[in-house]
């Protein structure tokens, strides 16, 4: 028997309880190699320092309680313009998507800003707002607003007419039509763009972070940086990943929760 | 195969007993009971698309309870006259009346496509058919009657995604009943079903439309399916009513039987002569 064949039994007797856990063991193979080319000296501390040693300067941080505020400082900047770029970009899209009059007068000048890299504004930002909060909020919610805008008009814009139109024969008055029709139909468009935004948000916050910051997560790594502490560097990178695993499974269940009509989501 | 078996079984039914069913609502029906249909009169009735006159002067007299199918070339204008019939265009010149004063949901229409919302459970889908009632108390025992006649009742925590084609168009067809419709306008509703799922859903319509008693207008470019289920079929040709054909073969009607194959004959006739090209068909 070849192994592609073999294959569907070896699904077939997998346990459930195990399955969520397959997911790590690439990663954790991949630790478990870092440390012990480590430990075998193939590779110098100063060009990488063993897991171990990142952790204990992690637990080192996390003692003197900078690991937990710096991590803090990131996470509140990143939500806030996540929120206010995001809320500001669904709205747009709403309004374009429901509305031709909204889309002429809106639609082509968003569309040359999306052109421009957000991150080209950061000379810009700084005069503006110096290295204050505002400049980091500005640029997280200028670069999450695109993608969010963009997936919601797009969303919009493709919900099944056929489907609206029997709305409307069965009597449905707009605001139904918008509930029960419209969202529902945009709604696997908006989590892509939620998707792109969420992994932007940590894009821009960490560049704004490295360049203009007195706290956070992209700060403690520069500062680590001035003084030669290769493991806290490594530990920072270590966290964005760590981060952003967790927001892609938040948005996951997320959608999980509000798809489950969905094809794609259903259990077999 | 025991599958297919089964699903043909019903057609191997004792006729005697349909028959004698039949003869009884046969009987009910001649007796002068009052259809809750509604009558339809449409008079100098025209639609045009930009350049094009789709319907060009339509008159049409349905009495109440009346099953027609309309049949026609593609293009000829039958869904066209459909759509206007259900309120879904506006109307260029010409009147369709419908006897008495309507409520929006007397009037209710089938398409090809069964149009659920894929985000609703089947049972919810159903009860987007009430209208203005979907808020009422009663609402989901109402649509919970409706599922049970198109015999769905086992189906309605699903959702739609893992229905079945012929599936999803009972469950529309229960979404268009439940509002106790008085005209029910059905545009190929079966198009896009297989075979043996087409002759089901032909006896659900003949059944349904039997026990309440609806006016139904079906829009189909199958004319055995047409002479199958209606009392009239109406042939459409370049925007005008070209014959109007009675079929008064008793029901149920027997698939196959000679009178039906001779009446599909003929209309079918009809239709390739009106063409340019006969190879079309």
């Amino acid at each position: 028997m070849s192994l592609i064949e073999s294959l569907p039994r070896i699904r077939g007797l997998r346990l459930p309880r195990v399955d969520g856990l397959i997911q790590w063991i690439v990663p954790l193979a991949i630790l478990l190699i870092w440390q012990a080319a480590c430990v075998a000296g193939l590779v110098p501390a100063r060009v990488l320092p063993a897991p171990s040693d990142v952790a204990m300067a992690g637990w080192k941080l996390l003692l003197s309680g900078e690991l937990a505020r710096n991590i803090w400082v990131s996470f509140w900047r990143a939500s806030t313009g996540f929120v206010i770029g995001g809320g500001i970009g669904f709205a747009f899209g709403l309004v374009n998507g429901l509305s031709q009059l909204g889309s002429k007068l809106t639609d082509t000048t968003l569309q040359m800003v999306r052109n421009i890299p957000h991150l080209a504004l950061i000379p810009l930002v700084i005069l503006w707002f110096g290295i204050d909060e505002t400049a980091k909020l500005f640029l997280v919610a200028l670069g999450v607003f695109f993608p969010i805008y963009l997936n919601t008009l797009h969303g919009i814009r493709t919900v099944d007419p056929h489907l609206i139109e029997m709305g409307r024969i069965y009597g449905m008055t707009d605001s139904e039509l918008f509930r029960r029709i419209i969202l529902p139909g945009a709604l696997p468009s908006i989590f892509v763009g939620l998707r792109f935004a969420l992994g932007i948000m940590w894009l821009t916050l960490i560049v704004a972070e490295t360049i203009a910051a007195s706290s956070g997560l992209g700060y403690m790594a520069m500062q680590a940086r001035e003084f030669m502490q290769i493991d806290v560097v490594v530990l920072s990178i270590l966290i964005y990943a760590l981060l952003g695993k967790l927001a892609d499974s938040a948005s996951g269940a997320l959608e999980r929760l509000t798809l489950s009509w969905h094809p794609a989501f259903q259990q077999h | 195969m025991q599958e297919a078996l089964r699903f043909l079984l019903p057609e191997a039914e004792p006729v005697d007993r349909a028959d004698f069913i039949d003869q009884a609502r046969l009987a009910r029906r001649n007796s002068q009971t009052p259809s809750r249909g509604l009558a339809l009169t449409i008079r100098a009735l025209r639609k045009s698309f930009g350049d094009n006159e789709v319907l060009r002067g339509i008159d049409l007299h349905i009495p109440a309870g009346q099953f027609v199918a309309i049949v026609g070339r593609s293009g000829c204008g039958k869904s066209t006259l459909l759509r206007l019939i259900a309120g879904l265009e506006t109307i260029d010149a010409g009147t369709i009346g419908f006897g008495e004063k309507t409520r929006p949901e007397d009037v209710r229409v089938m398409f090809q496509e069964p149009r659920l919302l894929p985000w609703a459970r089947v049972l919810s889908n159903v009860e987007v058919g009430l209208g203005r009632d979907r808020a009422s108390a009663d609402a989901q025992a109402r649509a919970d009657k409706a599922l049970g006649e198109v015999g769905l009742d086992d189906k309605r925590g699903q959702w739609p995604a893992v229905l079945s084609g012929g599936q999803k168009q009972r469950v529309a067809l229960a979404r268009a009943l439940v509002s106790d419709p008085r005209v029910l306008a059905f545009d190929e509703p079966l198009g896009a079903l297989d075979a043996l799922t087409r002759i089901s859903m032909q006896r659900l319509l003949e059944r349904v439309w039997r026990d309440q008693a609806f006016t139904a207008i079906l829009v189909t470019h199958d004319v055995s399916e047409a002479v199958a289920l209606a009392d009239r079929v109406l042939v459409i040709e370049e925007g005008r009513i070209a014959h109007d054909v009675t079929v008064d073969i008793p029901r149920p009607r027997r698939r196959g039987s000679a009178d039906l194959a001779a009446l599909e004959g003929s209309i079918l006739r009809h239709l390739l002569q009106s063409g340019d090209d006969p190879s079309e068909l």
